[in-house]
Parts: structure tokens; sequence; C-alpha cells
């Protein structure tokens, strides 16, 4: 069984549980600036750079993984939201790259196949959008500039996404996506390694919304959205980051009743509270997406900011006994999208 | 079917393309984007549902200019908001555009020009950059001319593609619009050979679409635009129905198919279709008749703009052109010493001579409408200037207060003669509709008004305006009070209104007199002789009506026995889809083909039928510009979804007893009666006494009922009269009622066909449907077949239609929204129309019992059928 027909199967069994956040569990790990560049020739200070942390101290990585899987995740993502050239040139790190995605991936699948209980669990290399947009101008005089090219990001992406897959990553995971041309360009890059390797790269793509009416940074609606990705047949489409489970509710019920693909929705632990912290209670988020679950809406479920894996652990009992979410039909019709969809009945 | 963002058909304009539009071709050229991105904002705004962006030009850079200009758009979301079609014929100018779109776009065009290899190249890029795709009908050999090469090289296409995994929905083909009447006999089939090879590639490419670049297709007649937009026009309605699913042609490019001149029509179609062999010759002879002729038309338009501000003025009233007019305003205010004198000079003698004209009969409704909306907008503009010097307004030739009565909705009758009152330097208080008979009173007291107007449409409001009367006499009024709208009559003022007040009364026939009775009133000379004219009238009618020997009625009794005797072998079989059937969105643009548009006209006071009434003599030019702008504002009704039309349609199980309709209860409950009227007037040549009950066997039938809303009226209504539009906002609510009607047709036609099903082969034309060419009616409460109103709330509660529908009943039972039509149906072959007409006192105690209510209560209900 490839691992796509695996994931197929499982999901169909069951509501799938992903991972949490890597971020605060790093800094929860007290690291000094020496630790975090610890073995490199590094000029700039890494403190911070939680993406170098996989050369430099994986085993830190891989007690947040364990603990993960401990709370019942299924889905294990890299810890490379920010390995890619254009963010790690701003530690200088940009030649590292190749080695920190490898690395990173490598961890997660050691501490995945190191289990061997018979359930079945995944690696998502995760992609995050890099910190340049492909739709915005950065200059509000001059609205048609654009401070990189579609080629530029494919570039990027195909390097991160090649060192992931050759650490072992199982599936490529897009995340936390605000400029839908930035995906359309991470699918473009994962198109291009499919046929360079010649074999089947499943990708996740997770929408993140900027407001409450539910578009991204780039202004596409959750609809537009999907009928603008729906062309890289993804393994799993969904929504992570953006609010807690309880402003994410209706957005997730929208793309759950269009998108015939797997369902995978990883909120925030609520919203920030005054200092920036999250402070919803395992117990709030677990019941707050166990409705999701017994709506019959939702295939895959996790944490973002904010997220424990005692989050994690309560979620992943809450739904224990919910049945996954049934796919929809693909409807005949052809489906275009500008900011907003746009359909032409069959 | 509900979903605001699905479209059937899509027009995709050029006005973005710099081989269709010559502007947007300059701009470019000149390097001119904020102009550039402003023409594509205007195509989005004005519906376009697709953004077509083409660059392709030797003098241009046309990757340079195709990425810019997709990035410029791309910072715009009123823009943005909408797909692209990225068009160009070089491979790398679309790839670069597909690196700049973030949406799904369409890509026009790939085809097997250069080979196999090159066009699945292309589609797999396509693909990788998810983008649906025109595939062009050209292949190694060329382009596909005829029929058979159209459909071979589309289905190869289809075969290749659907093999790489390319999704069938996103193929787009376009089998190629050529030109035809060059005088060259090949290309006479071209026309036809597309429109078949649309329908035969549909068939053979599942999901597949079809599109064509129609602007080809008139190329022999450059510089004809009327026959040009004709052929176009022409052709989609032919090609539309065999399938083609999108083209690319400005929208304003196209007439409406009804509207061309017939002979022009016919000329094209046989064109078109090679419908006879001198098909070409005969459309080049008539084509000369319409040279030229647009151009002349435009030079005529533009020149009275030379003309001085007060002529300006005068001719912008007359013609209702609200372009400029705040402009010249402004000039002529400044020429004025004090901002008044503009109103009370250039202003209103452009306003006397619309009354002029309209009092002569030469000029109607819609354009005094018009007019009025310039006028608005041209004191709009003064206001500010008049209040800042402190001064009084023009002081109005009379003040009257206006108002559509407690328990009506109804408003477009009222508008109409506000508006023409206002036109006219009278001042209009508008107290809008369910108006208290309390308000009204307080209102003309606190304003001090001249007059008062009543208006209602619903036969329930006659009794209102009784009741306002009374009150007036009471509080010991004594100003003139007239009475307006659909049911109202001379009859009925004065029998029951004027002797109810110690005012004049006057019946206002319609909007057009209005103006006339208002001035007679308010004249110190011509008033008291109006007045006794008046009364001595309705003194007259209400004697005649005493003396008149009444046509005689039977006793119920016998009417009973010489009822109609259906014969219920006949009757129709159970329905196929029993119960309740809710409909949350009916398709607009399906609606708006079953338009009838004879009441259209009528509420404008155009009189005729539609659609001989377009080349009436004397009303034909008003009714073809009523009818132009109507359809403008439909494009935008259907396109832009204003409207939602809610229905909901119930078919039950019931017996026949005596007059009743006896309904069961599906859930087991009590069941419902529905009581019917009977005919009890004496009839000649032993014709029977209809009552609808007839139609129904009592040994068991089926009854139907339906209701039927226009929602979304009200956002834009505001729009409007916040814009001083008031023709805009009656146009609105008119369009609206049309639809009601239009969705009861549809929906009708729907529960013969399919529901109830007892006429599944039916296939009659809109012109067959508003002449009822079908089995089965549709009466409704408060019409002729069953004029108690009261029965609508039964029938409600049955189709639970206020959850359903969203239509709420006033006191009075009219519907809100007010566009909306409910009523029952009735199947059965000899069910016929009838009206009800005067009943008996045996009767009006018989229904009181049968409906368990006091004879009081019946007699109100009844009233417009009693003595």
């Amino acid at each position: 069984m490839t691992k796509r027909e695996e994931f197929e199967a499982a999901a169909a069994q069951r509501i799938l549980i992903k991972d949490g956040p890597y971020g605060t569990a790093i800094q929860q790990a007290g690291l000094t600036p020496e630790d975090y560049a610890a073995g490199t020739d590094l000029a700039q200070e890494q403190k911070g750079n939680n993406d170098l942390v996989n050369l430099t101290q994986p085993q830190v990585i891989r007690r947040i993984c364990d603990s993960y899987i401990d709370a019942g995740a299924h889905i294990l993502a890299t810890n490379t939201f920010n390995a890619n050239r254009i963010s790690q040139a701003d530690y200088g790190a940009e030649h590292l790259v190749h080695e920190i995605n490898v690395a990173a991936a490598r961890i997660i699948r050691e501490a995945v196949d190191a289990r061997n209980d018979g359930i079945a669990r995944f690696v998502a290399g995760a992609v995050g959008p890099t910190n340049k947009t492909l739709s915005l101008s950065p200059d509000v005089e001059d609205p048609g500039f654009r401070e990189v090219t579609f080629d530029e990001i494919v570039a990027v992406y195909v390097e991160q996404c090649r060192a992931l897959v050759a650490g072992g990553a199982d599936f490529i995971l897009v995340e936390t996506v605000f400029d839908t041309l930035n995906c359309k360009a991470a699918i473009m890059a994962v198109k291009q390694l499919a046929r360079e390797l010649d074999r089947d790269i499943p990708l996740m793509i997770s929408l993140t919304l900027t407001d409450l009416s539910g578009r991204n940074l780039s202004g596409h609606t959750v609809e537009a959205f999907w009928y603008t990705v729906r062309h890289a047949k993804p393994l799993t489409i969904g929504l992570n980051c953006s609010f807690g489970a309880e402003q994410l509710r209706p957005h997730v019920q929208l793309l759950s009743d269009i998108a015939d693909t797997w369902l995978m929705a990883y909120p925030n632990a609520g919203l920030p509270n005054d200092l920036g912290e999250y402070d919803e209670q395992p117990e709030t988020t677990a019941s707050l997406t166990q409705v999701w679950a017994q709506n019959g809406r939702i295939n895959a479920l996790g944490g973002c900011c904010g997220s424990t894996p005692a989050h994690i652990a309560a979620m992943a009992k809450a739904v224990e006994n919910c049945a996954p979410r049934v796919l929809p039909k693909p409807d005949p019709d052809m489906h275009l999208a500008g900011l907003e969809p746009f359909t032409i009945a069959a | 079917m509900s979903n605001l963002t699905t479209a059937r058909f899509v027009n995709i304009g050029e006005r973005t393309n710099v081989t269709g539009s010559a502007r947007f071709k300059k701009l470019i050229m000149a390097d001119d984007y904020d102009t550039a991105v402003e023409v594509a904002r205007q195509q989005v705004e004005n519906g376009a549902q697709v953004i077509d962006v083409n660059m392709d030009e030797g003098l241009l850079d046309a990757e340079h200019a195709m990425t810019t200009f997709l990035k410029l758009i791309a910072a715009e979301p009123d823009i943005a908001r909408v797909p692209v079609m990225i068009d160009s014929s070089k491979w790398e100018v679309i790839e670069a555009g597909l690196k700049c779109v973030s949406g799904k776009p369409i890509v026009n065009s790939i085809s097997m020009k250069e080979g196999e290899d090159a066009f699945l190249d292309h589609a797999r890029k396509c693909m990788d950059y998810g983008a649906a795709v025109v595939v062009m009908a050209f292949d190694e050999t060329g382009q596909a001319d005829t029929k058979e090469r159209k459909v071979e090289i589309c289905k190869r296409a289809y075969a290749l593609l659907t093999g790489i995994g390319f999704p069938p929905e996103d193929i787009i083909f376009d089998p190629n619009i050529f030109a035809v009447a060059t005088g060259i006999e090949e290309h006479d089939r071209y026309g036809l050979d597309f429109i078949e090879a649309v329908a035969e590639i549909k068939a053979a490419c599942p999901q597949a679409k079809t599109s064509g670049g129609l602007s080809n297709l008139s190329f022999s007649f450059r510089g004809n635009e009327t026959v040009r937009r004709a052929m176009h026009s022409i052709f989609l309605y032919h090609a539309i129905p065999a399938g083609l699913d999108m083209a690319i042609v400005n929208a304003g490019q196209l007439d409406v198919y009804d509207q061309i001149d017939p002979e022009l029509r016919e000329a094209c179609e046989d064109v078109i279709l090679m419908r006879r062999p001198d098909a070409t010759e005969r459309l080049i002879d008539l084509a000369e008749s319409y040279k030229g002729k647009s151009a002349a038309d435009e030079k005529a338009a533009e020149e009275w703009r030379g003309w001085e501000v007060r002529r300006r003025l005068e001719h912008a009233l007359v013609k209702g052109i609200d372009a400029h007019v705040v402009a010249d305003t402004e000039e002529a205010r400044q020429q004025f010493d004090r901002p008044i004198e503009v109103i009370e000079g250039p202003l209103m003698d452009g306003m006397n001579v619309v009354g002029d004209l309209f009092g002569s009969g030469k000029m109607f409704l819609p354009q005094v409408v018009k007019s009025a909306r310039v006028m608005k907008k041209a004191v709009a503009h003064l206001i500010p200037y008049i209040e800042a010097q402190k001064e009084a307004g023009a002081r109005a030739k009379g003040k009257i207060v206006m108002a559509t009565v407690k328990g009506d909705v109804h408003d477009i009758g009222k508008n109409i003669v506000g508006v023409v009152l206002q036109c006219n330097g009278y001042e209009v208080i508008d107290l809008g509709v369910m108006v208290p008979w309390s308000k009204i009173l307080e209102a003309a007291n606190e304003n001090d008004a001249d007059i008062i107007g009543l208006s209602g449409l619903i036969t329930p409001s006659l009794d209102e305006m009784v009741t306002v009367a009374e009150e007036m006499k009471t509080a010991g009024m004594t100003m003139p009070l007239l009475i307006g709208g659909a049911t109202t009559s001379k009859v009925h003022t004065a029998l029951r209104i004027d002797p109810a007040y110690d005012g004049p009364v006057i019946h206002v026939l319609d909007a057009s007199r209005a103006v006339g009775v208002a001035s007679r009133l308010l004249s110190d000379t011509q008033r008291d002789e109006f007045v006794d004219r008046t009364a001595a009238e309705y003194v007259q009618v209400r004697d005649t009506r005493a003396g008149k020997r009444q046509s005689e009625l039977m006793p119920l009794a016998d009417a009973r026995a010489n009822g109609f005797v259906a014969s219920m072998a006949e009757k129709p079989a159970a329905p196929l889809q029993p119960g309740l059937h809710v409909f949350d969105g009916w398709d607009l643009a399906e609606l708006r083909e079953y338009i009838d548009w004879t009441p259209f006209f009528r509420a404008w006071e155009l009189h005729g039928t539609y659609p001989k009434i377009l080349d009436d003599e004397v009303v034909g030019e008003s009714a073809r510009s009523l009818k132009a702008d109507a359809d403008a504002m439909l494009d935008r009704i259907v396109t832009e979804q204003w409207f939602t039309a809610r229905g909901v349609a119930g078919l039950w199980p019931c017996t026949r007893d005596g007059d009743d309709v006896v309904i069961a209860d599906p859930a087991g409950a009590s069941p419902t009666v529905m009581a019917f009227l009977r005919q009890q007037v004496k009839k000649s040549r032993s014709r029977p006494n209809m009552c609808l009950a007839d139609f129904i066997d009592p040994a068991g039938d089926w009854l139907g009922g339906f209701a039927v809303g226009i929602h979304g009226i009200e956002e834009h209504s505001q729009r409007f009269l916040a814009d001083k539009d008031d023709y805009s906002d009656i146009l609105l609510k008119a369009l609206a009622d049309r639809f009601a009607e239009a969705f009861a047709e549809r929906l009708h036609q729907h529960v013969r066909t399919d529901l109830w099903g007892y006429a599944p082969q039916e296939q009659l034309t809109n012109a067959a449907l508003i002449k009822e060419e079908y089995r089965g009616i549709r009466p409704a409460p408060g019409y002729p077949a069953c004029p108690d109103h009261s029965l609508k709330p039964i029938l409600f509660d049955l189709l639970d239609a206020e959850a359903n529908t969203g239509i709420t009943l006033t006191e009075s039972f009219a519907m809100y929204p007010t566009a909306a039509v409910s009523g029952f149906y009735f199947g059965h072959p000899q069910a016929e129309y009838f009206g009800v007409a005067r009943v008996g006192r045996d009767q009006l105690e018989d229904y009181a019992t049968r409906r368990n209510v006091d004879i009081a209560t019946a007699e109100r209900w009844l009233r417009p059928n009693l003595d």
C-alpha cells in the first residue's frame, strides 16, 4: 500500500489526530544561543531560529514529537515552518536549508517508525508561506510591484520539499496559506518534484484566514481557495491557525460541504488574551472541536498556536468515538475563481 | 439552483482586449495603465462575470503588458473578485500570465496546431497551474471549418486531454465562428456548421463546455453596427439552446431577440441558418438601409450640448437625460442672482413643457417619471445654496398628503402619481404604505395639507378608505379627498366613500388625471364648479344604481342545483409527487423568459399588447424606450442576483362537500375546509352557476396550492431613492411584480409537467402560456373566481408559506413582499376561470356558517360581492 492509500484507509476508519505546534515547546526547553547554533559556523545569532534546532539539538525535537505521539497523534509534522531559503536568509542560514529539512524529516520518521505498534502514523513535511507574497505589493505607491517572482518561490519550495522527502516525509503539508498564489507555487513545486523523482508526493493544504468574514490575506474566500487549489488533488484540505475553534467553525463547515477530499483542521487554542498568550483549556478546545466531529465535518484534527500535548490528548479522547466525515461527491460543474468563486453549470 | 455565483451562459466582454477594443489598445500603447485598470473595473461593475485580458498587438511587448496589467488588477479587490481569462495566441504570454493570477483562471487558448506533443505539454502546464482551458478546433492541417472537422478535432482533443487526466469539466471547446454572408458560397454554412457542431461536441464530450468569439460572424458588415448586433443576438439565440456555454462579445453589442426589427431578424436568421439560397444578397440589400444610422443618431444626440444653458435644461427635462443636469444646473445658478430663480425660471419652464406634452397626450408616463428624476437631481443640487441664503423655497402650488391605506402594501401606482404631481409643482408628503387613518389625519393637519390622496390595490382597502373618510368627517375636516388604485372605481367612490365624508371626494382614474384634478381643486376660480359637478355625477351614479333593476339572483339552493357538472372520468390522476415542494431560489434568468410584458406596460399607463405595443404609432417609441430600460435593469437583476425567488407548491388529497373542498391532513389532524362561493346571478340559456368546488370529485380528488414571492427589492429601492431616482425605483418594483407572475407561471408549468405530472408532454411557448393554453387553472384568493381574500391565511397554513417562502400577510390579507402571488391549482380539464359576481343574503349566511364566523365578519369579507 502506498502512503496515500494507507492514509485513506485510516481516514475512512476514524478521525485522525494531528500534532500540535513546536515553537512554544522549543522555547520551554530553555535553549541558549549557543545551543541553537551548536556545531555550525553561522556568524549571526541564532536564538529564535527554531528550524535550526532540528540540526543542532535533534533530541529536543524528538522529545516534543514523542509527546505528541503519546497524546495520540497520527499525523506528525516536521518542525520546518521557516526552513526555506527566504526565511533562513534572515539568519544567514540559507545554505543550510537542505540539511535542516533532511534532519527534521529524519527525526520525525524515526520517532514514528520506533513505535511499531500497528497504529498507522504519517510524517508530514511542513512548508510555511515564506515571508514574501506573490499577490501583494509591499509598496502601497506601486501596486504592480512584487518582491519576488513565481519562479523564485517555486525554486524555494522545490529545494525544501526535495530535502523533506529525502529525509523520509510521507506528505508535504503546505500550511498557514495566507497568499493563494504562494500556495499555487508550492503546488507547482511539488508537482515538478514528483515528476523529477517519478513518485507520488501527496499534498496536504491548509489555509489560514485573516478575518472573521472568511478570507485569507490575498483576499480569497474559502470556496474560491478550494477551487483554486483543487488541481493539486490534495490528500487533505483544511484550515489552521487563524482563530480558535469557536470562530473557525463556520468556515470548516463551508469547506466540508464542498471539498471532495479529506478535511484537516487545526485551530489555535482560542484567541490570544491581552498578553498575547493562549489560555484556552484543553477541555474547552476539545469540546468545541468535538462538535465538528459530531456533525460529521472533519477527518483530521490537531492544534496550532497555543496548543500543547494536553490539548491534543483531550481532542483525541473527545473524538475517539465519532465517525469521520464522509466525502461529498464531486459535482460536474466548471468552477473558476477570482477572489470569489464562479461556477458555470454543467 | 440557488447558488448566487452559478451561471448557465456567460458573456465574456472584450473591453480589456487590445484586439477587441480600440480604446483599450490605445491606453496600453500609451502606457496608461491607470485608466486601463478603470476599464476593467467598469466592466466588472457592469456585471462581467469573467474578465478577458488580451495583449496580442504587434507593437507591444505582450508578455510585459500582460503581467503588468494582471498584477495591477490583482491589487483591486473590486476587479480581482471575478476570474480572469488569459487570452493570447502565444504560449509564453499565457504562461507569464498564469504566474500572476491568484485564483483559477481560464487559458484562451491552446490547440493541436503544432501537433499533439506541444498541445499536451501546454495542457499539462495548465493542469499544473490549475487553469481551465479553451481548446481551439485547430489541428496540424489547419483550422476546422466544416462541421465534421470541428467535431472530429474536438473529439480527438477531448480523448487526448482526458487521457492525461485533464478534468473534463475544465475543457472549453471553441469550434471557430467564421464570417458568413461574405459572398463566397463555401462560407454560407459556417454559422449553421458551428451551431450543429456545438450540439454534437457537447454530446460526444461529457462535461466539456463550448465557446466562440462572436465578432467574426458579422465581419462582412463592418461599420454597420445595427446589422452586426442583430446577427450576434440571433446567432446566440440559436446557439445557446444547442449547448453554447459562453461567448466572447461585449454585452452592449447585443440586442434582445424579440426587439430586433422583424424584417432584419428574418434576413439574419435566413443567413445564419442558411434557410434560402439568396439569403446573403437579401441581407446585404437590407443592410444598406441601416448603414450609418447610429452615427447620425449620435451626432444629433450630441448637438444639443452646444446650446445655451436654459435650452439645455429644458431639453434634458423633456428628454429625461440626467447625465449633465448637475453641471448644467450649476452653470445656470451662476447666471442668476439667486439660486431659487433657477427653479422658478428654466427648470419650471422645462417642466411646464413636460406637463403640456403629457397633458396633450404627446408624452407618456415613463418619460414623465424620467423627467422627474432629472428635476429632482437639479433641485437637490440647488437646495444647499437656497438654504445658505435662508430663502423660502419656491412656493408650491399645493401640499398633498398621500398614503397607501392600512393593510395594503402596494405602492407603485401611488409613487407614480406622487412623481407626476411633484413634476407639476406640488409638494407631496408621501406617508408610505400600511398607513393607519390616524397617521394620515395627523400628517394632513401638521402639514396644513390642501389635499389627501389615498391608494390601495386589494379589495379590503376599499373598506379602509371608507374608514379614513368617516374619521375625516368626525374630525371635522373638509379638504378634498382623492381616491385611486387598481380596485377603486367611480361607482364605489360614489356609493360608499362620497356619502361618508362632507368634503369633496374625487375618484382619480389614473396618474395622468391627477394633475388636472389637483389644479382644479386648488384653483380659486374652478374649484367650486368642479366640486359641484363631480358631486352631481356621484349623485347620479347613486340614483342610477338605486333605480337600476339589478341582475336577478337565484336562491342559493337553485344556483347549486344549476351547478357545473364536471365529467369525473376525466379528473387528473393522483400527483406523482404529492405534498409540499419548496423552492429557495428559482433561477431568475429562466423566470425572465416567462415574463408577460403586457401588464408591465399597463402599469406605466401604456396601453396595448406586447409585442405589438412596441410598434404602436402613438406610444411605440415610449414603449420601446421603457422596454430598453427594463431590459438593462433585468440584465443587472439577473446577473447580480438582486432578487431571490422563493416559492412553495403543495398537492393534497381532498374531497368535495357541497361548495366546500375538504383537504385531508397528511399528519392525520383535523381536515382543512376550503369554502368557495357560487355564482348566483340568474343565467340565460341553461348556463351553469359555477363554483370552484364543481371541479372536484366528491369521491376523492386532489387540490393544489402555491405561494411565490420575490425578495430583495428593498436594498435597491433605497439606493434609487437615495439617488433621487424614482424612475428606477418604480421600474424595479414593476419588474419585481413581473417576476412574481412569471414565477407563478413557471411553477404552475412545473406542477403540470412534473409534480402533479398530468401533462408531462406539455410544450408551450411563452405566448401560449400567457394565453393559458394549458390544462388546469390557478385561481387566486381575492380574484373573481374566489373573491374572498380571507382564504389566504388558510392556504398559507397548508403551505406553511410564511416559513417556506418568507411571505407574510397583513391584517387585510395583503402579501408582503408585494411582488407575490398565491392561489390554488385545479387540474380538471374542464376547470376554467369565471367571476362569482354578486351573491345573495342567503349565500352570505350560508358562507358565515361554513366559515364559522359571525355575519358581520362574513359581510366585511364579501362586501365587494354584496349589494
